[in-house]
């Protein structure tokens, strides 16, 4: 058997990041029946659906999409709603940038196209705890973790269209995200600046809930992250 | 939804593109440039910054109750952030919530 140096440099990482991705089809598999579900009580066809989960591959984008589309807003509404739900991810974009920044571009390429919430916060996690990580092994380590969350958004994208309105409302499925992102926010919280940010995150959010769909989140998640720097500076000077 | 196929197939087209760019942004044109450690401070809430603020509204206004606000999904969102707090582990935090959620559901319709 030969194995080049590379290979056996980065299937490790890519393994590590395969377990940690898996208990997240826990996560993809419902949202995406879901959307499924929802796309096709919408009156999309199996390829329209398909190519929302395929092509856009955000989940809360793909139902402000939705919601906006049963609402028959313009297209132009519908696009900028969508988008700015996706805001976010410039700013987990720019996260990245300090540890996989150095990567070749077609690796950048594939890392932005599955640079979403769940394979952004565990990468992210493992970087800061392994700061001797090389820039490829922390590339294969995030496609470890998105290998088996994708096909599980897709191909459950699928069931729910096929399964449709046949799911009872009753399941609940809307608030397994939720949980979901709660599940993954609870942990991080482990310091007075992150309890800062949380909560200025959530009122902030709260408050502006009138706005158009996510403005007033991306405001929330500015101030957040403001007052999470601003209090940790706070902090550390105050230990000085 | 009175949209035509080419006008569904142009939305697809243009949010898929959008995303990527905006998920490309900063990887793709920034590059490895050393960004100033203000930033980089910035960016390490990120995640605490985005989470909390877009599920709160779902938790308090809850699309599936209309917006009202319902008791079962509350207590799920509580266990679930307890126990993830209380362990640090994210599939105790999930499993938690989700049994919270079915179990008081459950209940609900035995009573």
């Amino acid at each position: 058997m030969t194995t080049s140096t590379v290979k056996t440099q980065t299937s490790a990482p890519y393994w590590a990041g395969f377990r940690d991705g898996l208990p997240f089809i826990l996560m993809a598999a419902p949202f995406a029946m879901v959307f499924g579900v929802i796309a096709t009580d919408a009156g999309l066809t199996l390829a329209q659906g398909m190519g929302f989960s395929v092509l856009v591959i955000a989940g809360a984008s793909q139902f402000a999409a939705l919601q906006m589309m049963i609402e028959n807003a313009s297209i132009a509404f519908v696009l900028l709603a969508a988008l700015a739900v996706n805001l976010r991810m410039a700013m987990y974009s720019a996260a990245l940038v300090p540890y996989l920044g150095a990567a070749p571009l077609w690796k950048r390429v594939l890392v932005a196209y599955l640079n979403f919430d769940q394979t952004y916060i565990v990468s992210v996690a493992r970087y800061e705890k392994r700061p001797e990580m090389s820039v490829a092994e922390r590339v294969a380590y995030f496609f470890g973790v998105a290998t088996p969350i994708v096909p599980f958004w897709v191909g459950m994208t699928m069931v729910g269209m096929l399964a449709g309105a046949a799911i009872p409302e009753a399941w609940a499925l809307d608030f397994i995200m939720p949980i979901m992102f709660l599940a993954m926010v609870a942990p991080m919280v482990k310091s007075l600046a992150h309890v800062a940010a949380t909560c200025v995150s959530i009122s902030v959010a709260l408050a502006l809930v009138g706005l158009p769909s996510g403005t007033g989140l991306l405001i929330a998640a500015g101030a957040a992250m403001l007052t999470g720097a601003l209090v940790e500076m706070w902090m550390e000077g105050r230990r000085k | 939804m009175t949209y035509s196929d080419a006008q569904i197939w142009t939305i697809i087209a243009i949010l898929g593109v959008g995303t990527f760019l905006i998920r490309f942004s900063f990887l793709g044109l920034i590059g490895d440039r050393p960004m100033p450690s203000f930033v980089l401070r910035l960016l390490r809430f990120t995640p605490v910054a985005v989470l909390p603020g877009m599920v709160a509204p779902l938790v308090v206004w809850p699309p599936a109750t209309s917006g009202a606000l319902d008791p079962i999904r509350l207590c799920a969102a509580i266990v679930t952030v307890a126990v993830g707090i209380w362990t640090r582990n994210v599939l105790w935090a999930i499993v938690a919530g989700a049994l919270t959620l079915y179990g008081a559901m459950g209940l609900t319709l035995l009573l």
